[in-house]
């Protein structure tokens, strides 16, 4: 399953432009820079039960590292994601330590706080376009090359990236890291009972998964090649939430699907009528109520009845 | 920083405060009996503002208005109750969160499907228009007055239902311990649409006396939904008092700040960075308010569950 | 007497103006089964957690393995060499039976920010995990999910995880609570071999399990211990009689 979605990702640019679509390139495109970010999401949510409510700060924050370094003329990526990573580590690290004493709503509501707290510093950012935002004028380079000129290498870097990603959150998962984190989502009490200093565990994934994020952040200024405050709004961050929930939590290639899912209904549901949300609304309730685990839960359903015959 | 301008601004603050309280209630309730979190109490906020706009073009009286959209807000919430949320509630968080926001997406687009996305106004009631003179030289509309009284008095009666009857009491209990109320053979179901409709009664309340001073416009909901999850974390899930105490305190610290930041920061800093800075740090600061209070008590101020 | 593996100076407890646990003091031998037996809320799971840090005391001392221990984190002390069972089977319900072992073994065999290598093939980890299962008798139910566990087969997982941490006490709260009778005495077997090995602090109910258990024995009353000593001598002490085993035992 994961293979063939990513089969199917590698083909989309050649189909698009046979097709004499290459809007649609574009569009997975930004879908693979929201997958990325969902998947630092699930690892958090899906696997430890520590639901951020304020992910989108660290796309906002890979994305701004991406425009003032811009602005002051710097666009290699040998600097720009290094800064980006240490930034997100960073920002990770403190709120982290900070969000992770709270449990359950509470945790949701401290990260918000804190998502909130980079929006508002965003908006004030005067320098670098306050509440309006910031154009990015060139797009990062690779030492000194600029294989991100074309959107089609654009794309596959993307696509590089996401796959990248994907392969080190399976192995993280797997490990023996990623043991002790799965099982503090089902027994904190149990796990600490065994010798393990649970919060440890945790803040090192929240790091890990806001490095993620920003690094979602950098491509998302190189693919709309400009940045604003509402990169880092709560309505960003429930969105991301949702693309975990809609393809399904604690499976990696659930986030994936349902961000891809996420975005491609927006836009065929907004070609559809401009009220799309009338539409969309309800549709989230009733995956909620009907399809418990998501589109990656339907799949695996769909998938048991077919074999039964 | 004149005192006439720091009274008027405290009074700005009560408002805001008050009208926070009103939302945070019916929020907080739901969420500490019914362990339920209901993203769309801010879109019945609108709801409220919206159909008062409504009955008011077809009555042209506001008591009329109020009369019916109360009464409509009503209506509406327990028919949501009845047909999504009522699947919700032993659902876990996550779910309940999506499936609410979809209803949020929903009321907005219909909100605007219906009336329109242009801002609508609702006109202040003839007889309680115009300011008055509460001291010398300070000069305050007296909706607002109005405004702050009307909610001051829905919070007594609010705290004298949940002190002082058998509701009340049972709310409370399932505020505290869920399982044990039920096990005491009451009706939960009954029980919750009770608390339920009330919730949505006062954030339909809230919204009806806010509109003839707000733009009623679709997603106004949305921002002071934020704000009421900051108050009923900061007062501690499930308690009445804590989200009274937390809301006046957002209120005053949300409208003092954005009125004096700079004079602050000018402290501090040179006249073009306090500038610069002031507006952000003050949007910024029930935020930073917040973090500090679960910083410092992980269950906010009044905890309503034993552990 | 040898240096007591665990000692309690002087604990207290109290919860709302209630004592539940009254100026303790206890020494536990580094060998044998050292019972706490008490009525329905004599405080004596009150006690299991405050020895192994889930609840914090008012006042006291707590002194495991020659280390001051009274106010470090329940990981702290588990790495010490504390290893609990609890009273309420708390397990990984939806991981196999081999992986909640596996994790015991993790905890002591260190290095666990690993972030690569699948954790569930190393051999390391799941040798001695299964040993300590076939050693509880669940050896064949290895890798089946913990949560479809009989109740006995999961307190004798709870047992089996105990084991896998290597420990140098091992704290049982009740692990025969629920248990049907020939439950019951198949742990009491078990546990009859593992007391040569280590030692224990067995709080239960179970008077006919104690007593073929134990080497001694504390009384537990309103959160104070009313006597202490070997069982022979904890039987015939009248105030315990009296205050407790009389009660139509």
């Amino acid at each position: 399953m994961p293979l063939l979605l990513f089969i199917a990702l590698a083909v989309v640019p050649p189909l698009a432009s046979m097709a004499g679509q290459a809007h649609v390139t574009g569009l997975f495109a930004r879908g693979m820079i929201f997958a990325l970010a969902a998947l630092g999401l699930d690892l958090l949510v899906g696997y430890g039960a520590l639901v951020s409510f304020g992910h989108a700060a660290f796309v906002g924050l890979g994305a701004y590292t991406v425009a003032i370094l811009g602005a002051h003329g710097i666009h290699d990526a040998a600097v720009v994601v290094p800064v980006a990573v240490v930034a997100a580590a960073a920002f990770a690290a403190a709120t982290g330590a900070i969000s992770l004493r709270t449990r359950g709503v509470y945790f949701i509501m401290i990260t918000l706080a804190f998502g909130q707290m980079a929006f508002f510093t965003a908006s004030s950012l005067a320098p670098y376009g306050g509440d309006d935002g910031l154009t990015v004028s060139t797009r990062t380079t690779l030492f000194g090359y600029a294989p991100l000129g074309r959107d089609v290498a654009l794309y596959y870097v993307i696509f590089a990236v996401l796959a990248c990603a994907y392969g080190l959150m399976r192995f993280l998962v797997a490990s023996r890291f990623g043991r002790v984190f799965r099982a503090a989502k089902e027994n904190p009490v149990r796990v600490a009972a065994l010798g393990f200093d649970v919060y440890r565990f945790q803040l090192a994934a929240y790091m890990v998964s806001g490095v993620v994020g920003a690094l979602a952040g950098v491509l998302l200024a190189n693919a709309t090649e400009f940045v604003s405050p509402a990169y880092m709004s709560w309505r960003r961050s429930g969105e991301l939430i949702i693309m975990v929930l809609l393809g399904g939590m604690g499976s990696l290639h659930g986030a994936i699907i349902g961000a891809l899912a996420f975005l491609l209904l927006e836009e065929w549901l907004a070609g559809v009528t401009e009220h799309w949300k009338i539409i969309f609304g309800p549709l989230l309730v009733v995956v909620v109520l009907f399809a418990r685990g998501g589109l990656v839960g339907i799949g695996a359903a769909l998938a048991r009845r077919w074999w039964r015959g | 920083m004149s005192t006439t301008l720091l009274i008027v601004q405290i009074l700005n603050g009560l408002q805001l405060g008050v009208l926070l309280f009103l939302i945070a209630a019916g929020l907080t309730l739901v969420f500490g009996v019914m362990d339920f979190i209901n993203l769309a109490h801010g879109v019945q906020y609108m709801l409220g503002a919206y159909l008062a706009v409504m009955f008011y073009g077809l009555t042209g009286s506001f008591v009329a208005a109020l009369v019916l959209a109360l009464l409509a807000s009503l209506g509406c919430g327990l028919l949501l109750e009845f047909v999504v949320f009522r699947h919700l509630y032993d659902r876990d968080h996550l779910d309940q969160v999506i499936a609410t926001f979809g209803i949020i997406l929903f009321l907005n687009q219909g909100v605007k499907l219906v009336w329109g996305a242009a801002p609508l106004s609702l006109p202040i009631p003839e007889a309680l228009s115009g300011s008055v003179v509460l001291m010398p030289g300070l000069l305050y509309p007296v909706w607002r007055i109005v405004i702050i009284a009307s909610g001051l008095a829905a919070g007594l009666v609010l705290y004298g239902l949940v002190a002082h009857t058998r509701i009340g009491m049972l709310v409370r209990a399932g505020a505290t311990n869920a399982t044990m109320v039920s096990a005491l053979g009451v009706d939960i179901r009954r029980l919750f649409m009770i608390v339920f409709g009330f919730g949505t009664m006062l954030a339909g309340f809230a919204g009806i006396m806010i509109a003839p001073i707000l733009s009623v416009e679709p997603g106004m909901g949305d921002t002071i939904l934020i704000l009421a999850f900051v108050v009923i974390v900061i007062g501690g899930i499930g308690s009445i008092r804590g989200a009274f105490i937390a809301a006046l305190l957002i209120g005053l610290v949300d409208t003092l700040g954005r009125s004096f930041a700079v004079d602050i920061l000018r402290l501090f800093l040179a006249p073009s960075p306090a500038r610069t800075v002031a507006p952000a740090l003050a949007s910024m600061l029930i935020y930073l308010l917040m973090a500090v209070v679960l910083f410092l008590r992980p269950s906010g101020l009044f905890p309503a569950r034993g552990r | 007497m040898a240096e007591p593996i665990l000692r309690l100076e002087g604990l207290c407890k109290s919860y709302g103006g209630l004592d539940v646990t009254d100026h303790v003091d206890l020494e536990v031998a580094p060998s044998g089964v050292h019972a706490v037996i008490g009525p329905n809320g004599a405080g004596k799971t009150t006690l299991i957690n405050q020895i192994c840090g889930l609840v914090a005391p008012d006042a006291g001392r707590i002194v495991f393995a020659g280390h001051d221990v009274t106010h470090r984190p329940v990981h702290a002390r588990a790495r010490l060499g504390l290893a609990r069972s609890f009273q309420i089977t708390s397990i990984l319900p939806a991981f196999s039976t081999l992986e909640n072992v596996a994790l015991a073994v993790q905890a002591h065999a260190g290095s666990s920010f690993r972030l690569f290598g699948r954790a569930d093939r190393e051999e390391v980890l799941n040798g001695p995990a299964y040993a300590a299962l076939v050693e509880v008798g669940l050896g064949e139910r290895a890798h089946v999910p913990a949560g479809s566990l009989s109740h006995g087969e999961k307190r004798a997982l709870e047992i089996a995880i105990a084991l896998a941490m290597d420990p140098k006490l091992l704290l049982l709260d009740e692990p025969m609570a629920g248990t049907g009778r020939e439950e019951t005495e198949r742990l009491v077997h078990l546990l009859q071999g593992l007391k040569t090995r280590l030692p224990m602090v067995l709080v239960e109910h179970d008077m006919t399990a104690v007593f073929e258990l134990a080497d001694h024995v504390s009384v537990l009353i309103y959160g104070r211990i009313l006597a202490s000593g070997p069982p022979e001598a904890i039987r015939a002490d009248r105030q315990v009689i009296a205050a407790y085993l009389g009660e139509g035992e």
